[in-house]
């Protein structure tokens, strides 16, 4: 990485940081452990990085680590959107049983 | 494929990633939240498959499926209670993986590393292997495997501290001339024995916050390698999930009245003696006069910890506030934060026993309502 492309990185990683900061300040406590699942299958992203070196041909440490990595990421991608996938349609249940609860309001005793 | 349209399909690929975390900002539409993670990830899977760059592909199938193979259990299988541990687990796999690319990259690239470059990738991974043997430490503690307990002893903190001044010592030595590659081993062992140094003190109520820590560290290490690959989605994904870490390690801190400096640093899940605690009587009741109580309250806050989870009492908890919601009392769940064992899990918990939303409040926002309380009721199994 040259100095101009250091430049342009920081200026993404910064923005994206303040948006994420911005965009997740606002997602409930109710859905905190869905949001790590999430950023997690997310951050798996270096699965990206992973098959590059895996595949890149430079060496058989460049293979085996590559390979190695690309196991490790490929199975966050695939474990952390399943379960996210399964809380949350846990909590989806729970809204539409809200809207199917509410029915006039229970009868007070005069 | 050419390099501008690779690019191109990274930077859709970024904001499906950003689209996914604002949808997940609301329960009804947290789903297609999912959906757009997804599809980005795909995308940028495809697209890099395509990639000149890569010329072999036997290893890369081989690791996929293996990879797919292991993940769906991992994904479909765990029971919810046992989710904080998946998470642990999934860190550790993250920071494993940037950890290793880190180290196959100085070994191709060494002697002619530039000072950029190589700052990242000391960082990386540092980062990397770090988070590698903390979550797995954090795993063990949370999977029963490895002691609960902190394990603390004097002059924890200097050690601690001198292990990771060393590790970036290390790092300046090689920015300074990446041809020392002798010292890039003990910079990995450095790594290694910091994370666990650094989380097995800390234990119990407070493995929320290093997981959320550890999250943070784990998407950190992801955006390091976006700067040592030159690839922008990599520090994009990479800077969301560790702002995320970092915020919500913020969160869990203030919902236990910590700093977060003392997270980092101080008397982390050591017994503290805040003050002189009130002393009043305990009063053991029966089923029945607890009953009663009940019946006769007008609001029933409902206090759930860790405890009533893992006795599985969560649906009886909820067959309890049924019935006395029927009776037309009014039933509140008031769930901490740091509730059950990473950030929300108490929610997960309540929400797979199908306790409606409605019902749920958070911690900060019932003691307005504590005055018109008639009854709480603790669920948990210590205090």
């Amino acid at each position: 990485m040259t100095k101009e492309q250091l430049e342009v990185g920081l200026y993404i990683f910064v923005l994206a940081s303040f948006l994420g900061f911005q965009v997740i300040t606002r997602i409930p406590g109710l859905l905190h452990t869905p949001l790590m699942s999430l950023t997690n299958a997310i951050s798996a992203i270096s699965l990206v990085g992973s098959l590059i070196l895996a595949g890149s041909g430079k060496g058989m440490l460049a293979s085996v680590l590559g390979a190695v990595a690309v196991f490790a990421s490929m199975t966050n991608v695939v474990s952390g959107f399943l379960i996210t996938d399964r809380m949350l349609k846990m909590f989806h249940r729970r809204e539409v049983e809200k809207q199917r609860r509410a029915r006039p309001p229970r009868e007070i005793a005069p | 494929m050419s390099e501008f349209v690779l690019d191109l399909v990274y930077l859709v690929s970024a904001a499906c990633f950003i689209l996914a975390l604002k949808w997940l900002s609301d329960p009804t539409t947290a789903r297609r939240g999912v959906k757009a993670g997804e599809i980005g990830m795909v995308l940028a899977i495809i697209a890099t498959l395509l990639n000149r760059e890569i010329v072999e592909y036997q290893w890369i199938l081989i690791a996929l499926v293996l990879g797919s193979a292991a993940g769906i259990p991992l994904g479909l299988l765990v029971p919810m209670t046992a989710v904080p541990q998946r998470t642990a687990l999934s860190h550790a796999f993250g920071a494993l993986a940037a950890g290793l690319v880190g180290t196959a990259e100085f070994y191709i690239q060494e002697p002619d590393i530039g000072e950029v470059t190589m700052v990242a990738l000391g960082l990386e991974v540092l980062l990397g292997y770090l988070t590698f043997t903390g979550s797995l430490v954090a795993f063990g503690k949370l999977q029963g495997i490895a002691r609960d307990r902190p394990w603390i002893y004097k002059g924890q903190n200097v050690f601690n501290l001198s292990i990771l001044a060393a590790g970036l010592v290390i790092v300046g030595l090689l920015v300074a001339d990446p041809g020392r590659s002798t010292l890039f081993p003990i910079l990995i062992t450095v790594a290694l024995v910091f994370g666990v140094m650094l989380v097995i003190r800390i234990g119990g109520a407070d493995m929320p916050t290093v997981i959320s820590l550890l999250n943070g560290y784990a998407g950190l290490s992801a955006a390091m390698m976006g700067f040592v690959l030159d690839n922008w989605l990599l520090i994009i994904a990479g800077a969301l999930d560790g702002s995320s870490g970092f915020l919500l390690s913020i969160i869990m801190c203030r919902a236990m009245n910590r700093s977060f400096a003392n997270v980092l640093f101080g008397g982390f899940g050591a017994k503290e003696t805040v003050g002189r605690m009130e002393e009043r009587p305990v009063r053991t009741t029966s089923p029945e006069e607890t009953a009663f109580l009940l019946d006769s309250a007008r609001l029933v806050v409902v206090v759930p910890g860790f405890g009533a989870a893992a006795a599985q009492a969560q649906h009886k908890i909820r067959e309890l506030s049924d019935m006395l919601m029927k009776r037309g009392v009014e039933v509140k769940f008031a769930i901490h934060p740091v509730a059950g064992r990473m950030p929300g899990h108490m929610n997960v918990l309540l929400a797979e026993a199908n306790v409606p939303t409605s019902c749920s409040t958070s911690m900060p926002s019932t003691p307005s309502s504590r005055r018109r309380t008639s009854c709480s009721l603790s669920a948990r199994t210590t205090w």
